[in-house]
Formats: structure tokens, sequence, C-alpha cells
């Protein structure tokens, strides 16, 4: 379900610095994908390349098989790093300008200014100039300038940074929904727990490259070696003497071990069985964090 | 949409915050009293015309053909007291005798005698005073009106660099757009604050009774004036951009928009300081930068012929092309590097936008 929108061996430098090395990567429509990567990575300049804010030297962004025009891009809706928006204007004027600026009739997006302010919690603020809300507010204003015009694709950079709790969570049940209408939604963060949460899809980038990319099982599954917990009743030291087994954490009848390619998970179960009762045994999910590190490293 | 559609939502929100702007509507009010101010102050310190009383039917119909405001009284004696209460500015009596205050009553007198004809040599040749005042003037009106809007395009892109907005705007049009789009609407401003000084000076010339010579002079002059204000602003309005995109601050305007400033500047200062110099104002109007002003100088001076306005829009069209590829190329290319101020040469050279 939805389009996606595919970035093709994009390569970009500045000052004979390479910042992107052929940077390939898919944001498929209906999913949430997030883009992770240490500060200086290459989210934001990858980010504004789609958007076209920044050509890229070599290498194409594609909408459904289709390159990327100035026309398509009217339809994505774009929230760079670095907000802003216009400080003495008011809430409704600003958002009702960059609506038209994308396209909308006046009255088109005079109506959806106002749904979307009510929807966003700003309903009773929109009369108001920017500078006169608080940060909360004034970031909330900022997700309706990205939302006005109902994009077909949404490129979030560090959608989170600075929201209070509360907008967090606005911010998310606003990602959902539009994904869940089969726009594909790509946003960087360096919060890996909020991505974790939130992301079926990840990009990881690394100095300009992209280190991995896809579902976040699959993720898992290439990126981490495979780990377990087993507890039982008695001590479970004896683990460091079966063959492919590598403890990782040791807490007296609570184990955490890793087993080398074509070890046989299930001879250690038997093992286990064999001296007492196994109260708990199974593969251990590496978080995101875990992940990240082993795939940056 | 296309780019002419972005251009104008950008020029109408432009002229909506403008509109607004309180700083922008005083300067509007302040040069519309000052023009009527030259105009009509001159002309109501010199008074209507000389009122003076008089007995006598005979000189009284000759008195009201020299445009006199002429009152009948019932003899000599009535006429003197009107003078000396200060009812008239003076009495015709038995004689004839002209009676007066402290002034000699010059019209009173004209009209009661027989001039010799005169016969001009030069009869185009400007009055002195006029001939002072109007290089003054629409020099005096380019250069405010041209630095003030210009430089209020530069502050717009600043503030948009610095508020960070810009990055939203650049993605959603084209800069090509967002350039566009002030410069029309500063233009159209400044075009419109130039506009009403002309005919609010043409109207007060007129209200103001000058010399139907005289505004026949001036008619054309500031015809062209309007004219040429409106290309020679555009011709710079692109630089303005320009420079207000190397800033990243307000602070850093002053700075990059230097060499701009200069163009507006150096041309003012040239015809106020060679406006008598023939050759001089002759070079002057064919320099785009100084042209909108010296060559309607020299329309009114009578020192132009038919063409040559037209040759100069030509120049100065082709300059304005020159230009708005350049700010806009520079302008493009420092749009978004926000940290601190960008360097012609840096900017020249960045591709930003796809």
């Amino acid at each position: 379900m939805g389009t996606v929108l595919n970035v093709e061996s994009v390569s970009r430098s500045f000052d004979g610095r390479r910042v992107l090395d052929n940077v390939s990567f898919a944001v498929p429509g209906g999913k949430l994908t997030g883009f992770v990567g240490a500060n200086g990575a290459g989210k934001t300049t990858t980010m504004r390349i789609i958007l076209g804010v920044l050509a890229a030297d070599s290498g194409a962004v594609r909408l459904g098989g289709e390159p990327v025009t100035r026309e398509i891009r009217r339809r994505f809706g774009y929230m760079p790093e670095e907000r802003g928006l216009y400080p003495k204007m008011t809430i409704t004027d600003q958002v009702v300008y960059l609506g038209r600026l994308h396209g909308l009739t006046p009255a088109a997006a005079a109506e959806r200014t106002a749904r979307l302010l009510d929807r966003l919690g700003l309903g009773e603020r929109a009369g108001e100039k920017l500078e006169k809300l608080s940060l909360g507010n004034q970031q909330r204003a900022q997700v309706a300038a990205a939302l006005v015009h109902d994009p077909e694709v949404l490129v979030l950079d560090e959608p989170f940074s600075g929201l209070d709790p509360l907008a967090v969570e606005v911010m998310v049940d606003v990602l959902r929904e539009r994904a869940a209408g089969g726009v594909p939604v790509l946003f960087s963060s360096h919060q890996l727990e909020l991505v974790e949460r939130l992301c079926d899809e990840l990009v990881i980038i690394a100095d300009g490259v992209i280190r991995a990319a896809g579902d976040r099982a699959s993720l898992r599954a290439r990126h981490a070696s495979p780990r377990y917990e087993v507890v039982v009743d008695a001590d479970a030291g004896w683990l460091r003497d079966q063959p492919g087994v590598t403890l990782i954490e040791l807490d007296g009848p609570r184990a955490v071990f890793d087993l080398a390619d074509g070890a046989d998970d299930q001879k250690v179960l038997l093992a286990a069985l064999e001296r007492g009762p196994v109260r708990a045994f199974g593969p251990v999910v590496p978080s995101l964090t875990e992940i990240f590190r082993e795939v940056v490293r | 949409m296309n780019t002419y559609a972005a251009a104008q939502v950008v020029a109408g929100r432009e002229i909506r915050v403008k509109l607004r702007d309180k700083t922008f509507l005083f300067s509007t009010v302040f040069f519309l009293l000052f023009s009527i101010a030259i105009t009509v102050i001159p002309a109501v310190l010199a008074g209507g015309p000389s009122s003076v009383a008089v007995a006598d039917r005979a000189t009284a119909s000759r008195l009201e053909q020299a445009d006199l405001e002429v009152r009948v009284v019932a003899d000599d004696a009535a006429a003197e007291k009107l003078v000396r209460d200060g009812d008239v500015d003076a009495a015709v009596v038995t004689g004839p005798e002209v009676l007066a205050m402290q002034d000699r009553p010059g019209e009173v007198v004209r009209a009661l005698s027989t001039e010799p004809p005169v016969r001009l040599l030069d009869p185009d040749s400007v009055d002195p005073f006029l001939a002072y005042v109007v290089p003054f003037g629409l020099a005096f009106v380019f250069f405010f009106t041209s630095f003030m809007f210009g430089l209020q395009i530069a502050q717009s892109v600043t503030e948009e660099k610095q508020s960070r907005i810009v990055e939203i705007l650049v993605a959603s049009v084209p800069a090509r757009a967002l350039l566009a789009g002030k410069v029309a609407a500063l233009t159209v401003l400044a075009f419109a604050q130039v506009a009403l000084i002309a005919i609010v000076t043409l109207a007060g010339a007129r209200l103001a009774g000058l010399d139907r010579g005289m505004l026949h002079a001036l008619q054309p002059a500031i015809g062209w004036f309007v004219a040429f204000f409106v290309v020679g602003f555009v011709m710079l309005a692109a630089a303005w951009a320009a420079v207000g995109a190397l800033a990243s601050r307000p602070e850093e305007l002053n700075s990059t928009s230097q060499p701009v400033q200069m163009l507006v500047m150096l041309p003012f200062l040239a015809v106020i300081f060679l406006g008598e110099n023939p050759t001089a104002m002759g070079i002057l109007s064919y320099v785009p930068f100084s042209a909108p002003v010296a060559m309607p100088v020299r329309i009114f001076n009578g020192d132009a012929a038919g063409w040559e306005p037209f040759a100069t829009l030509v120049l100065m069209a082709i300059t304005a092309v020159g230009l708005l590829a350049v700010g806009e190329r520079i302008y493009e290319g420092s749009l978004l590097r926000t940290n601190g101020k960008t360097s012609w040469a840096t900017a020249w050279r960045t591709r930003s936008t796809a």
C-alpha cells in the first residue's frame, strides 16, 4: 500500500569533502521510517536533497519510480531541522500562506489550516502572533506548517527534538495517522528509544554511507548475532563450557549468551533440561541502540 | 502552480505585511506632507492676489482685469480707511494715487501703468529657482524612495534567513519565485508612493497657481521621472535581495549592502553637484544608475532630444536584465547559508537548489 520514495545512489560533496557517498534507501508508503545516525553523518543533507533544497552531485530521488520534479516536490511536507516561521505573523496567516505556496486555493488553505490547528490543539491561539506562543506551541505551529497541504510524502528532520512529552504524543499520533493514509514518512532522530518504539523501517547512516536499511526485524536478524536468555533454578555457570556459547551475562540462575554460527540452540536447551527445570528460554531481541552500535562500529 | 503563480502569492504577502507596517505608513504620509509643503507653502506665504479698494468705477474695472481683488467703496476716505484697518492691501484714490501701509504694492502699480512690450529671446529657459529646486527634488525623491524600498527588500530577505523559515519556503517554491515576488511587491509599493508624490506635487503646483509655462515644463519631467524610477528601481531590486541573502542577521546587512548603497548614493551626489554642468549631466543621463534622475532633469531643462529618454530606458532595461541575473544567482547561492556572512564569491559558486 502506498507509493515508495527511493533515494538512489546520491552523492554530495561540500568543498571537496564527501558528505554523502552513494546513498540509497527506500521509504515505503504507509510506514514510518526512522533515519538514524550520529551528528554530521549526513541525515540533514540527505533530507535536503530529497526536498530539492540542495542539489545532489549525482544520483536521483524517485517517487513511485518517477524522478521527483519540482511539481511533485510541491506535494511533499517538510520540517527542517532548523525550525522557523515568521515571528510577527499570526499562526493562521502563516500556515495559510504556506498552504498557498504549496498550491492550495485561498479557501482550501483557510479551511485546512483551521482544521489542522484544532487538531493540534492550537485552535484558540490561531489568531496570535507566533512570537507570543510558548515554545511547545511554536513547535505545533511548525507541524501544522508541514502538514497543511496534506502532503503525499513527509520528511521531518528531528521532529521530536525540543518537544514536551505531550507534544511528542501529538506528533506521534499525527505521523501514524499520515502513514496509515499510505504516505511515506521519513524522520530523523537521535532519540533511539523513540525511533525503536515508532518505526517499522530503519535507515542507519554513518559518515555519509548507509550502513543498514530495511525493516526492523530483518535488520535485527542480520546485524546482531543470535542472543539468548535462559533462566534455570540453579547456577547457570555451566553454560561457559557448552560448545558455541559465548557467555555475555551471568547472574546466578539467569544467563545471557550468544551462539556461534551453526550452533544449535535446542542442544543448549536440552543440556539445560538435563541439569534441572528450565524456567525460561528464548532469543533476546536486541535493542535499536545495540543494533546501531553494531552497525556503525 | 507555476513560478508566476507562486511569485504572486509571495508578492501578496509582502504587500499585506508592508501595508500593516507602521514605519511604512509613516514614511508615506511624511513624503506626501513634504511634497505638499514644498509646493503649497510658498504659494500660501506669497498670499493670494492683492486686495485693493477703489471709488472710481473705471479704475476698478482696470484693476479687475489685472486679476486683483477689488472692493468698490463710496469715496476716497472710505478706501483709505480700509487700508488703515488692514482690510485691503492698497487703495487707489483720486489723482490717481496709490495708498499702502508699508510695502509698495507692485501689482497695483503695474496694473495702472502702461508697460513697454517685452520680447523674450530664450523663452524656454527655466525659472532659476525651479531650475535649482527640481533636480534636487527629483534626486532626493529617487534617492530616498529607492534606498528605503531597496533596503526593505534586503531586510525582508534577511528576516526570512534569520527566522529560518527560508528553508521551508525554498522547499515549497523555487527561490526565483520568492525573489520575483519580493521584487514585484516592493516595486509596486515604491511606484505607488512615487506616483502619489508626483500627483500631489503636480496638483499642488496647479492649486498654488504655478505659472502655466512652468507646469508645462514640469509635467513631462515628472512623468518621465516616474517611468525611469520604476525601471531604475527594478534594476537594483535583485541586487538588494542578493545583499540581503548574503547577511545572516540584520546587523550584517549594513556591510553586505554597502556596494548597492554606493550604487544609489554616488549617482545622487553626482546629480546634486554636477547638475549645473550640461556635459556632465549628458553623461550622467546615460549611466544607468544616475539616468533615473539625470535624464528627467535634462528633459525639464529642455536639453534632451525626444529620442534620448527612450535610448536611456533601453540601456537601463539591459542593465536591469543583467543585474537581475547576477542578483538571482547570488540570492540563491547564499539563501541557505545561515552561518554568518556569505562572501560574493562563495555565493556565486554555490549551486544551491535542485
